[in-house]
């Protein structure tokens, strides 16, 4: 009996791409990873992690890996920017680091490319990379690790508050065709710094584009990190990212994690709170139309006592839109003490739109605080009459809810120019007008 | 102002109303009593166009208009006032914020240029001492955390802010103490004047006292059984509603 498997076909396909590359820098990461991926395989249909995500289906349905990327030129960055934005910016286009488009002052620390920073023996880049995202559970990051083509190394030595922030602009050209990037970074801040990053994901054309991101960020004692994660394409790119970050001793977190278009998003979030008195906020907004599917992993893992970590994702689905939330939190027996809360709140706007939720708490300290709490539902009818009652339009009253529904999530940012740019965003697609 | 003729409305399979008659003129205050699943909250749902309720017959003229044609925003733009019994909760919504949208959406619907937010603000200042009641509270979240009492004055300022012809307040007095009753009886009765009429409706005669009405309506199986003036509340207090039951029955 021969049963096709199609995850083993897109699997050969992809392998076949990552063995070109192998010898690039990071050698002898690339081929365990590679092992690794082809051990693995890309998850099969049922599989528990991507159980709701049929990436592999849709890598072989829309991507043929023996091509290479075309186009990328005359990319108008100022369609993607930020207004405003105070930042050392890198663009990636189609994955690759476009200089021309970047401007980098990084006055006070280091931005370099991950290739230059690890083969011109930067000890710190050395030091960490790879060391967090695991090869051995995930085969995206795998092939991620085994593949990577492009990426930075951030790192922001003691004592230093950066103001400005760091933007990646990650963008895809499919006007002539499929675009493929397969990008790794890495952010070090050391004890007592504080840095903001944002990676943003766009694309122009409507041919498919799919990428894989990895980031890895440490956290030294009593550093400051806000990572930004905006996708806001015009709806045709399938990505995977993974952020994993490694906390230490009182250092602060914040993540936000903003999925307002694209074709299939994974957002896979992994914080390691590896230290005593850390604080992580996740903070996460979906607004998703048409068929648009997004779906958060995040695990925050508390390995220590004293710590603090805080989730809150939120989701709007419309059309035939598809949101998808797991949240792992594990509390380990040492880590007692421990407050970490989780809360996942959803409004689906049609019937065809869907969302799956899933909390999954691990505790085995029993000295903790811990909460989740998940919901799923329509808007409330109720509350829209009594809007309709006081004289305001049923329109403007269900843009008035769903505006405060994402509102809490938008109140969280801490950056004023980012804020009033997501804020933008927000209100043209919910249709404010109050 | 309000004319009912012969209204009869269900929700889902089951008949509420049967047929009510009920004139309303400018400065009138009308009471409609009841025991309770008479069809009193029913006829203030189907006055402010709640949907789940479905009218089988009869009208309702508002100001010679149409009213069961139009919908819930239209009918308060006109000047339909509904305090709910069970004032909702909307997280991240502040009291203020979306009275500030209601009033110009209303302006806007009576060829009114919007207030700026000075005279909105000076507006909502002079309402608020009306039903006494606090700023802060109506920065908050609309009624989350609000007591039964602050809910209820809620309701008032926002008929304040509102000035509709014709007010309807749904139970508004059950859950009150005694103090909160007297100022939200207050409140109704500073905003009375000679065009604008006010439906109270109510299970006791206690609010009664404080918003005294010209006349009193029993509602018992979905149809005004028996109208009479202040003194029929008063009897019902002291006899409750099985005499009216029996007298039906006849």
């Amino acid at each position: 009996m021969s049963v096709a498997v199609s995850e083993n076909n897109i699997t050969s396909a992809v392998a076949s791409t990552i063995e070109a590359n192998l010898n690039a820098a990071g050698a002898a990461l690339r081929k365990e990873a590679f092992d690794s991926f082809q051990k693995l395989g890309l998850p099969a249909a049922k599989a528990e992690e991507y159980k709701f995500t049929p990436i592999s289906r849709v890598l072989e349905k829309n991507f043929d890996f023996s091509k290479t990327n075309t186009g990328g030129q005359d990319v108008k960055l100022s369609d993607f920017t930020i207004p405003g934005l105070d930042a050392d910016v890198l663009v990636f286009i189609n994955g690759v680091f476009s200089k021309e488009a970047s401007t980098i002052q990084s006055s006070g620390f280091t931005i370099l490319p991950l290739h230059d920073a690890l083969a011109s023996n930067q000890e710190i880049a050395q030091k960490y990379f790879g060391q967090f995202a695991d090869v051995k559970i995930d085969a995206l990051t795998a092939w991620n690790t085994a593949s990577w083509g492009n990426g930075v190394f951030i790192h922001i030595p003691e004592k230093k508050i950066i103001e400005r922030a760091v933007i990646l602009h990650h963008i895809h050209d499919t006007r002539a065709g499929q675009a493929i990037s397969i990008n790794r970074n890495l952010i070090v801040v050391e004890k007592n710094s504080e840095v903001s990053v944002i990676e943003k994901f766009d694309s122009l054309g409507s041919s498919p584009g799919f990428s894989n991101t990895v980031t890895e960020a440490v956290v030294y004692e009593n550093a400051g990190l806000n990572l930004y994660s905006i996708q806001n394409d015009s709806g045709e790119r399938h990505q995977f990212g993974l952020t994993q970050i490694h906390q230490s001793n009182f250092s602060r977190v914040n993540t936000f994690t903003f999925s307002l278009s694209g074709k299939l998003v994974r957002n896979n979030l992994h914080l390691v709170l590896d230290g005593e008195g850390i604080e992580s906020h996740m903070y996460g907004l979906y607004l998703l139309t048409n068929d648009t599917l997004a779906d958060n992993h995040t695990v925050v893992d508390h390995k220590k006592p004293n710590s603090f970590s805080n989730e809150l994702y939120k989701g709007i689905m419309d059309g035939s839109s598809k949101g998808v939330f797991n949240g792992k939190i594990y509390v380990r027996p040492q880590a007692q003490k421990t407050n970490a809360f989780q809360a996942n709140r959803n409004i689906l706007l049609t019937d065809k739109a869907t969302v799956n939720t899933k909390p999954q708490l691990e505790i085995w300290a029993d000295d903790v605080k811990c909460s989740h709490g998940c919901t799923s539902g329509q808007l409330d009818e109720e509350a829209l009459f009594y809007l309709q009652t006081r004289g305001i339009s049923k329109e403007t009253a269900q843009a008035m809810m769903l505006y405060a529904f994402a509102g809490e999530v938008l109140d969280s940012v801490k950056n004023p120019v980012i804020k009033n740019y997501l804020d933008q965003v927000i209100s043209e697609r919910l249709h404010k007008n109050f | 102002m309000l004319s009912i003729k012969n209204l009869q409305a269900k929700i889902g399979e089951k008949q509420i109303l049967n047929g009510i008659n009920l004139d309303v003129k400018p400065g009138e205050v009308h009471a409609i009593m009841g025991p309770n699943g008479s069809g009193k909250s029913t006829l203030a749902s189907v006055l402010a166009g709640r949907e789940e309720y479905e009218v089988t017959g009869g009208e309702a003229e508002f100001l010679g208009k149409d009213l069961l044609e139009m919908a819930p925003e239209d009918r308060a733009r006109l000047g339909v006032f509904l305090a709910f019994q069970y004032p909702v909760e909307i997280p991240g919504v502040s009291t203020i914020n979306f009275m500030k949208t209601a009033v110009n959406q209303i302006r806007e619907y009576r060829g009114q240029q919007p207030l700026d937010a000075v005279s909105f603000l000076s507006l909502m200042k002079e309402k608020m001492k009306l039903v006494e009641i606090d700023q802060s509270l109506l920065n908050r979240s609309l009624n989350e955390g609000f007591s039964g009492g602050e809910k209820k004055r809620n309701e008032i300022f926002q008929m304040a802010m509102l000035e509709p012809k014709l007010a309807i307040l749904d139970e508004t007095d059950s859950g009150l103490d005694i103090d909160a009753l007297k100022i939200v009886s207050n409140g109704v009765n500073k905003l009375r004047n000679k065009s604008n009429a006010v439906i109270v409706v109510t299970h006791y005669q206690r609010l009664l006292d404080y918003i005294v009405p010209d006349f009193v309506h029993v509602l018992y199986k979905g149809r005004i059984v028996k109208s009479g003036t202040k003194e029929l509340a008063l009897e019902l207090e002291a006899k409750g509603y099985d005499w009216i039951k029996d007298e039906v029955a006849v």
